[in-house]
């Protein structure tokens, strides 16, 4: 390969256009077998392209009425969808006056996560601005104090709600996940065999019916005249459902740790928990970020699962925009431009997990 | 007997009786007895699988012996916790393969348990760790990370770890076998030197030329029993069981 790379370097003369033209050759011609299969995929993504760009741009219809999309139908997108429903899908049955306190709210968590990925805020600073941003969210979103009208959890939906099921989901799920490891790699059979039931259970079902469980059945617990709201409800299912997976991926890096590891710090006299804390757990989560993240990012878009107990998150909030007579049928329209910002979330936290391993796996090797 | 407790404890540091150890079916320690007493230095040697390491691993109870009596510092070993921790913080030990702690710098390993088990200020642990840094001769790599330096200097830190805790026993298993030949010297510098200071040592080794230049008595095991044990002269020059002299001929010989 290197060679054959090398030889028509120097045939092409390796200057410029030529050197395009050498590597185009080397790389995507360098037999018949090669050819083909690069004729194959030029012709599938150009196909793809042609049409995209036909459909979701020459002939889409950007601005107008649903009577104009209709007319398009099967030739061009309707973009003119978003104009006229993003605030629906973006807040959903939030008062349409109020908007902007989702929306603030929103930016609110995408400034937490920023701030959160920055190493330099690892400290003190962390913890307070959580502290400050989620009790400004609370009062913006419940309102009630500072003039602000009261707006029932009923109401809560869109972006905000997706984030607030996600963050808080992954948040309180990821200790439990440590306790749950931990547990499970115990001497202590009661506590390991609570460990592995729990884990065993929850994993094995399909969330969608946690979270029908925790909207029918919580409330069945609970004493009469007692009730948690529905957002609540499908809040601890995400969490304890999300707990138990990331369990797994948490026990993978316990395992992977040498057993060493744990004898020196049993001969320096370090008790369970400082052996955990400080040299256990800082070694074996770094060891787990890829798949760790790869959980995130899948419990990320569950959240959309909430649909089954009549929440309206970003996903259901497009889903009921397009079930509006005037512009029913423009579906693929309304998912795409949604999975656009789910997609923006999820490469972000790929993308950021990639640097941070790096980042923290820098000393180890020589 | 006197009540300060500055009194140097009498009897012997380390004790072992009758103590036996299963895995399972296999009886891996057989009825060992074994004394060590202070500032001693033992070498233990014996071919591979005789339950070296797992002799000395019971002392500080990284391995639990399940009959027999060990009394570390006149204290017994049992299951309970409180003499378990009285016990590790009196026995440093150092491993084969080191093991350090990869994610922290050299001197964050050697001041973490000082601070977190002897609860020493992070300062007064920091001079500690320097001072060590500075016998076992590697005070520049202190900010370094171990997988920076090469294995015969993270053999030294690993000892110099030990040492921040202050120890009054010092274990080693197989120090220098996982050592390239031309750090093997460096490590062995160092442990004759702290021998010299009169800290009481178990060492299991091959290194036959340690055990001669320092060692107070040489034991020698093998299946799970202590089959001879005599002062250097005397297990070299003379000695007495068949296995022993087996053992002594193919590891001289080489
Ligand atoms: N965790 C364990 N479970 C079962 N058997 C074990 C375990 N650890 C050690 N053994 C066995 O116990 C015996 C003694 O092991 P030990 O490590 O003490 O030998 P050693 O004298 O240190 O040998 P070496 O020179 O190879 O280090 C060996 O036969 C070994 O296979
Ligand atoms: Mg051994």
């Amino acid at each position: 390969m290197a060679n054959a790379n090398a030889a028509a370097m120097d045939a092409a003369g390796g200057i410029g256009e030529s050197k395009l033209m050498a590597w185009v050759r080397a790389n995507l011609f360098s037999s018949w077998a090669n050819t083909a299969l690069t004729l194959v995929v030029f012709y599938v993504v150009a196909k793809a392209v042609f049409f995209f760009g036909s459909w979701g741009i020459f002939n889409a219809v950007w601005i107008g009425t649903s009577a104009e999309c209709r007319a398009a139908k099967g030739v061009g997108a309707c973009w003119a969808l978003f104009p006229e429903k993003w605030r629906f899908i973006l807040f959903a049955t939030y008062p349409f006056d109020e908007q902007w306190r989702p929306a603030l709210s929103s930016a609110i968590f995408i400034g937490l996560y920023f701030f959160s990925a920055m190493r330099a805020n690892w400290n003190l600073r962390l913890p307070i601005a959580w502290i400050a941003g989620l009790g400004t969210i609370s009062v913006l979103m419940w309102g009630g104090v500072l003039g602000l009208s009261f707006v029932p959890q009923e109401r809560w939906g869109g972006l905000v709600l997706t984030l607030i099921l996600s963050t808080f989901g992954l948040a309180l799920a990821f200790p439990l996940a440590i306790l749950l490891a931990l547990g499970r790699r115990s001497h202590m059979p009661v506590i390991k065999s609570m460990c592995v039931v729990y884990i065993e259970l929850i994993r094995g079902v399909p969330l969608i019916s946690l979270l029908f469980m925790a909207s029918v059945m919580f409330p069945l617990f609970l004493p009469e005249g007692v009730s948690i709201d529905k957002l609540l409800r499908a809040q601890i299912a995400i969490i304890m459902f999300a707990g138990a997976y990331l369990a797994e991926v948490v026990r993978g890096g316990l395992q992977a740790l040498p057993k060493g590891q744990y004898e020196a710090a049993d001969a320096l006299g370090l008790s369970y928990w400082q052996a955990t804390m400080m040299i256990v757990l800082p070694q074996a989560l770094r060891l787990v970020i890829p798949p760790m993240v790869n959980t995130f990012i899948g419990l990320f878009k569950d959240t959309s699962l909430v649909l089954i107990i009549g929440l309206l998150d970003i996903l259901n909030a497009a889903k009921v925009a397009v079930a509006d007579p005037q512009w029913r049928g423009f579906g693929p329209e309304a998912y795409f431009g949604v999975s656009l910002i789910y997609f923006v979330f999820c490469f972000a936290m790929s993308k950021y997990s990639q640097r941070i391993e790096v980042e923290l796996n820098r000393n180890k090797h020589r | 007997m006197t009540a300060s407790p500055a009194a140097a404890k009498q009897g012997p540091m380390i004790e072992l009786k009758a103590l036996n150890k299963w895995y399972g079916e296999f009886h891996v320690l057989k009825n060992i007895d074994f004394i060590c007493e202070r500032g001693q230095k033992i070498v233990v040697c014996g071919p591979s699988g005789s339950g070296k390491s797992t002799m000395i691993r019971c002392i500080n109870r990284l391995e639990e012996h399940q009959k027999g009596t060990l009394m570390v510092d006149g204290i017994e070993l049992t299951n309970d916790l409180k003499n378990i921790e009285a016990i590790r913080r009196e026995v440093g030990m150092v491993f084969q393969h080191f093991n350090l702690f990869p994610h922290l710098t050299v001197l964050e390993n050697l001041t973490l348990a000082p601070i977190w088990v002897r609860k020493v200020p992070k300062k007064e642990a920091e001079e500690t760790a320097m001072h060590f840094l500075k016998r076992v001769r590697i005070p520049e790599q202190a900010n370094k990370y171990p997988g920076q330096l090469s294995g015969g200097q993270q053999q030294r830190v690993a000892i110099a770890r030990s040492l921040c805790m202050k120890p009054k026993i010092m274990l080693f298993d197989e120090p220098t076998s996982a050592l390239d030949p031309e750090m093997v010297k460096e490590v062995l510098d160092t442990m004759v030197e702290l021998a010299r200071e009169g800290m009481t040592m178990i060492c299991v080794t091959h290194e036959m030329g340690f055990a001669k230049a320092v060692a107070d008595r040489v034991v020698f095991m093998d299946k799970g029993e202590i089959v001879e044990a005599n002062e250097p002269e005397a297990f070299f020059g003379n000695p007495q069981n068949e296995r022993t002299k087996l053992f002594l001929s193919q590891i001289l010989n080489h």
